[in-house]
């Protein structure tokens, strides 16, 4: 059994004593005990007030937190909290915490919730992240309704997001995933999101868990996972994104999560996608985006240095992995003032799948490809920041729409450079 | 008197020809061992070469940048040029055993030397090619952590990576040929040594006022953060 080289015997023993349920929700933390308390007090009061004629479980996955985060979690019994509410479960509510093994990884987090669920044979689960600050009992129902009533088998969520919030999801992960894919999934990266068992056992069983992409970005493979497998995917509109109180992720780390794990995915399930070619919506419980203007100052100038030292200092390696015209492209948008910069959708987009086309054929180490990816980044960041300086929402979201399009326009490209020249 | 010379030289001419007479075969054999070594080590090649592509060797070599720098070097791939490697290997020791049929005296010991050798060449050839390869993956590695961290001179960081790890291949590979063992040392030593001592002084001197910030940024409270940071990618 998958679950076995996962679970500690302590924890097997307690999730023995829980027995089987209908809901389990994992709480990965690491570190997180200014938020936990919190999210776990939100998260009883949503399960005890939308479901409480089912038998649920919250696991907490702890990285091994240097502060007082699993004591907390124990601390805070369920009879505390059903003493200080109105509300009352009709079934067993259980709160249970482990310490998994090899130090802090959301993806080993993730193995081991998901080995709990399938053990206890869950119907409906739930990953909700430690440190949402803003987190509502609300989105309890919002994530677990579509599983456990219309047989969804994954439900990502959907943040009212400021206009500048995501960059990386906004102009790689989502229109990439939407163009290779063909499913229109707004938060591919999901910190909230809710499955089925179905899914549980089926993602399990998947041979990543000693691989890099189950350390880190599992999540976001996950979501891949459900539409390659044909599983039923459904988006629920949560609210303004929880603002999380750690500072944002570097961005090397968070380029190997995301474009690493897409370009990775992209060899798994080349038959899934490259058949594909125009995608479809997802069924969307609530408003399909939304997007805050509250104004905020942002430096774009050190975006544009970076962008232009970084082409400078690895064009050797970027010449290993780009053709001659976009790599030219880059050296001439390089060579202009901040002021009139541009980096256009076609050029990135092309730029993005040479990447991938060279990820796939591993012209260099496939971690260098990604790494070079990063100040290219920084410089489309810049333009984005200045297409969008001034505009309102829907502008925004049509600029993202023509953005999405040009990829899904050039895919073609892409599958010719596949098994091709560059 | 006449007949004595004319009978030396009868006798010479039958020594010659009774010699001629017994090298010929072993020239023939020579000759065959030597077709026949080329015959084997052009099979040796072959199979080399079809196990090498399947194994996909150029995409390993290439993952590990060892295309890169056969492409600079002008050579071929690297599944071909280990293929014609072993040939030219098996093929010489082949002649080499051809030669030492022909059983000429001053031959045996240079022969018997060379056959002694030849796993030293191997491990010093391994060597330089590993010793090339790590010094290609760790300079790129430097090159981008430093670009992406945003550290001054990363050509430069990268740049003495690469020599450092190439001087040390070259040296540790020498040292197993048996050749001027002391002198790579001592001049691995020496550009090692001044290269240190440059960096020292100019990041010491040249350096003072981006320590001087960097440690203002690091460790003085109110500090004003770039705003960058504010904007989470995910």
């Amino acid at each position: 059994m998958a679950e076995e080289s996962i679970l500690t015997d302590d924890f097997l023993r307690e999730l023995i004593n829980v027995g089987e349920v209908d809901i389990l929700i994992g709480v990965p933390t690491y570190n997180d005990a200014e938020t936990v308390g919190q999210v776990l007090q939100a998260l009883r009061a949503g399960l005890l007030q939308y479901f409480p004629r089912l038998r649920a479980v919250i696991i907490n996955a702890d990285g091994g937190s240097k502060d007082a985060t699993q004591d907390l979690v124990r601390a805070a019994s369920i009879s505390d909290l059903q003493h200080g509410s109105d509300l009352r479960a009709l079934r067993t509510l259980h709160c249970i915490s482990t310490q998994y093994p090899g130090g802090a990884s959301k993806g080993t987090a993730l193995h081991t919730i998901l080995a709990a669920a399938d053990l206890l044979r869950a119907t409906g689960c739930a990953i909700i992240s430690a440190d949402s600050a803003n987190f509502q009992p609300e989105w309890v129902e919002s994530l677990l309704r579509p599983v456990c009533h219309d047989n969804f088998d994954l439900v990502t969520p959907v943040y009212r997001r400021h206009k500048f919030d995501g960059l990386l999801v906004r102009n790689l992960l989502y229109p990439m995933t939407r163009a290779i894919y063909s499913r229109r999934i707004r938060e591919p990266y999901p910190a909230e999101f809710a499955f089925s068992g179905r899914l549980a056992g089926y993602f399990l069983g998947q041979d990543i868990w000693s691989q890099d992409v189950g350390r880190a970005g599992a999540e976001f493979y996950l979501t891949i996972s459900t539409i390659a497998g044909g599983f039923r995917l459904a988006q629920s509109f949560l609210g303004t994104r929880p603002h999380s109180e750690r500072a944002a992720p570097d961005l090397v780390p968070a380029m190997r999560m995301t474009a690493g794990v897409l370009f990775w995915s992209m060899e798994q399930n080349f038959s899934a996608w490259s058949a594909s070619m125009d995608s479809q919506p997802v069924p969307t419980i609530g408003p399909e985006h939304e997007i805050s203007l509250e104004p905020l100052r942002v430096s774009r100038k050190r975006l544009h240095q970076m962008f232009v030292r970084g082409v400078a200092e690895l064009a050797p390696v970027l010449k290993s992995i780009l053709s001659a015209q976009t790599l030219s492209e880059l050296e001439q948008a390089a060579a202009v003032r901040e002021e009139e910069f541009c980096y256009s959708n076609e050029s990135w987009v092309r730029t993005v799948y040479e990447f991938a086309a060279a990820y796939h054929k591993t012209v260099i180490s496939r971690d260098h490809i990604v790494q070079a990816l990063v100040p290219l980044y920084r410089g489309r960041a810049h333009t984005f920041l200045v297409e969008n300086r001034d505009a309102s929402a829907d502008e925004v979201e049509s600029n993202i729409e023509t953005l999405c399009l040009t990829f899904e326009r050039m895919k073609p490209n892409l599958l010719g450079m596949w098994d091709g020249g560059k | 008197m006449w007949d004595t010379i004319v009978g030396e030289l009868i006798q010479a001419t039958r020594d010659t020809w009774h010699s001629v007479l017994h090298f010929l075969p072993r020239l023939m054999g020579m000759l065959v061992v030597v077709l026949l070594g080329w015959l084997l080590a052009y099979i040796l090649k072959s199979i080399l070469r079809s196990i090498l592509r399947l194994a996909r060797f150029d995409r390993l070599s290439e993952h590990w940048g060892a295309t890169e720098l056969l492409n600079k070097a002008a050579l071929p791939s690297s599944s071909e040029l280990l293929s014609r490697f072993v040939f030219w290997i098996a093929w010489l020791g082949f002649i080499l055993v051809g030669v030492r049929a022909l059983e000429i005296v001053g031959l045996q010991e240079p022969i018997a030397k060379f056959f002694g050798f030849l796993p030293r060449l191997f491990a010093a050839l391994f060597v330089f090619f590993f010793g090339l390869l790590a010094a290609s993956f760790f300079s790129r590695a430097a090159l981008l952590a430093a670009v992406n961290a945003d550290l001054p001179s990363p050509r430069l960081v990268s740049s003495v990576i690469r020599t450092l790890i190439i001087i040390f291949a070259l040296s540790v590979g020498f040292e197993e040929l048996g050749l001027g063992e002391h002198t790579v040392l001592v001049a691995f030593a020496i550009v090692f040594g001044a290269l240190m001592l440059g960096l020292a002084l100019a990041f010491g001197l040249g350096g003072r006022d981006l320590a001087r910030q960097y440690l203002e940024r690091r460790f003085v409270r109110g500090h004003k953060e770039e705003k960058e940071d504010e904007l989470s990618p995910l």
